[in-house]
């Protein structure tokens, strides 16, 4: 009697802390919107989305120099972390033994656990001072940021698509060997295209990743607000954008702060629902 | 045992010789002193209860046992004369002439053309009507040309399971093997689709050196010329299919195929 209370009394206590969870969400929605929402009122989503001048002083606040930013650095962030993530991906599950494979996991998730803030110290300590010594230019530019990026990027690029390449069934493996292929001739012709929607996956979390984070690119960025003309230009994304300036923002200033915000939140959820899309579409077949 | 000698084979040619052949999974001893000779043009069964190592004894032909970690041999296998357990060996060379059909069908996620295409393709043929031209000869092989002709574009998944598994053999043959091993290639199937695939292996032997694995005493008895039985890995008696099954020497053949040894 008192065993099947306890029960109903555990099982709610626990949904109302899902509940609380969950809930932080839909109020951080509600939130952002509510406050950003009035700037693009007040200026038009068109301008805000497409002005090149982002000036708070001149009531200025256009965001499309941080939106080519932001596509930039990722782009350059997936074009150095995809192919190491999915080559070391690969390696772990086709080619090294099962020891070596799960300690390189084992130490892709321990990179994982390095606080941001240490990846931009690295960036600006290292990766800075050498764009500036041998490419020329500040240093601190698009460069810099896609290099660090991209190796912050590597956790998720690597695990995700590593499970996508284990769940592909053994029997294909040993159907390829069997015929005569290579374990490179069976990854390129039978692994690789069945776990293509999970690397896909892979790629679009990573996107999403590279996108939301913030400290270090700010270390490493420069954090100009033109459009940068190079790799080498200086350079700030939207996140960015608003953990630079949030401390001493007022009025309209706050308010397009928090449109800022928008415009992440809604690129990141369609991200997020896309991987969803990609998972499933793979998992069907 | 007394060794099956190649006189007791007739006018068919040699093509594998096991000479005193050990398997260890790591400590475990799975095949014992193997002594046998398996002939060109004939279909060899290797029959004996679950765990004999009988499926052991055929992936050691064209060595996929090199994929279980801690596998170690001792003793030959010779095809044509060479062993293929030599150090120099391409494995990929050797399963290029000893092909292999699994238990069940594994058709990749690609269309009908592509999986029978990707087998030569393995081997560096990039012609296209080359390539066309294997395909279409391996699908008449086994059968399924006239009913797949306009069809190969199709993903092959949305064949049925005996079609699949016809489709996995013409695979196996595009390459030209020399030796084909079939590893209970009708256990997934029904009985309709299983005398198919036996009618189909019947066919082949005419080109092939053919083994096959099987749990089923009638489907060795139907399709082999020759039965090898094995218990405990090892090969306990070996000789034509008729005689095995009418009148075995052995104490435990007899118990086996009468059905008290399981």
């Amino acid at each position: 009697m008192s065993h099947s209370r306890d029960e109903r009394r555990a099982e709610l206590v626990l949904a109302l802390v899902a509940l609380v969870s969950v809930s932080v969400l839909g109020l951080i929605t509600v939130f952002v919107f509510k406050e950003g929402l009035p700037a693009f009122r007040e200026m038009g989503l068109w301008q805000f989305i497409t002005g090149h001048r982002w000036s708070p002083s001149q009531n200025a606040f256009g965001i499309f120099p941080m939106l080519v930013g932001t596509f930039m650095v990722t782009l350059g962030a997936l074009a150095i972390g995809m192919p190491l993530g999915l080559g070391c991906a690969v390696y772990m599950s086709e080619f090294s033994g099962p020891r070596s494979a799960a300690l390189l996991k084992h130490m892709v998730e321990l990179m994982a656990g390095i606080p941001s803030v240490v990846f931009g110290f690295v960036g600006l300590t290292v990766i800075v001072p050498f764009i500036r010594t041998y490419l020329g230019g500040p240093g601190f530019s698009v460069l810099a940021s896609s290099i660090v990026l991209g190796f912050m990027i590597l956790p998720t690029m690597v695990s995700v698509s590593y499970d996508a390449l284990r769940a592909v069934p053994q029997a294909y493996r040993d159907n390829m060997l069997a015929l005569g292929a290579t374990t490179w001739q069976t990854v390129r012709m039978v692994v690789l295209p069945s776990a293509k929607s999970g690397i896909l996956a892979a790629a679009i979390l990573a996107t999403g990743r590279a996108i939301g984070e913030t400290m270090a690119v700010i270390m490493v960025a420069g954090n100009a607000t033109a459009v940068p003309e190079s790799v080498l230009d200086p350079v700030r994304t939207l996140t960015s954008n608003i953990a630079l300036e949030m401390g001493y923002s007022a009025g309209l200033h706050r308010q397009a702060l928090f449109a800022t915000g928008i415009v992440l939140f809604v690129i990141v959820t369609l991200l997020n629902l896309i991987a969803r899309a990609a998972i499933r579409g793979g998992s069907a077949k | 045992m007394e060794t099956y000698r190649s006189q007791d084979f007739g006018d068919k040619a040699e093509k594998i010789r096991v000479e005193k052949f050990n398997l260890y999974y790591g400590n475990f001893h799975a095949l014992k002193d193997i002594d046998a000779v398996i002939v060109e043009n004939a279909i060899t069964a290797v029959i004996g209860p679950s765990g004999c190592g009988k499926s052991t004894f055929l992936r050691s032909i064209n060595r996929m046992n090199d994929t279980v970690e801690g596998v170690s041999t001792t003793g030959r296998i010779l095809l044509d004369g060479e062993d293929i357990y030599r150090p120099d060996v391409d494995v990929t060379w050797l399963r290029s002439k000893v092909g292999m059909v699994f238990q069940r069908p594994v058709v990749f996620p690609l269309s009908v053309f592509d999986n029978v295409a990707c087998a030569p393709r393995l081997q560096g043929t990039t012609d296209r009507a080359e390539l066309v031209d294997i395909v279409e000869r391996s699908l008449d092989a086994v059968g399924l040309w006239d009913q797949l002709k306009h069809k190969l574009k199709e993903p092959a998944l949305s064949l049925s399971l005996g079609d699949q598994q016809k489709l996995c053999i013409a695979r196996a043959i595009s390459v030209e093997p020399e030796v084909i091993l079939f590893d209970e290639p009708c256990s997934a199937l029904d009985p309709v689709n299983t005398l198919k695939i036996e009618e189909l292996m019947w066919g082949l032997r005419e080109h092939y050196t053919i083994v096959i694995v099987t749990h089923n005493m009638q489907q060795a008895a139907r399709v082999s010329d020759y039965t090898m039985f094995m218990l405990d890995g090892r090969l306990i008696e070996y000789g034509p299919t008729s005689s095995i099954f009418t009148k075995p020497q052995d104490p435990r053949t007899e118990k086996y195929i009468t059905g008290k040894l399981v």
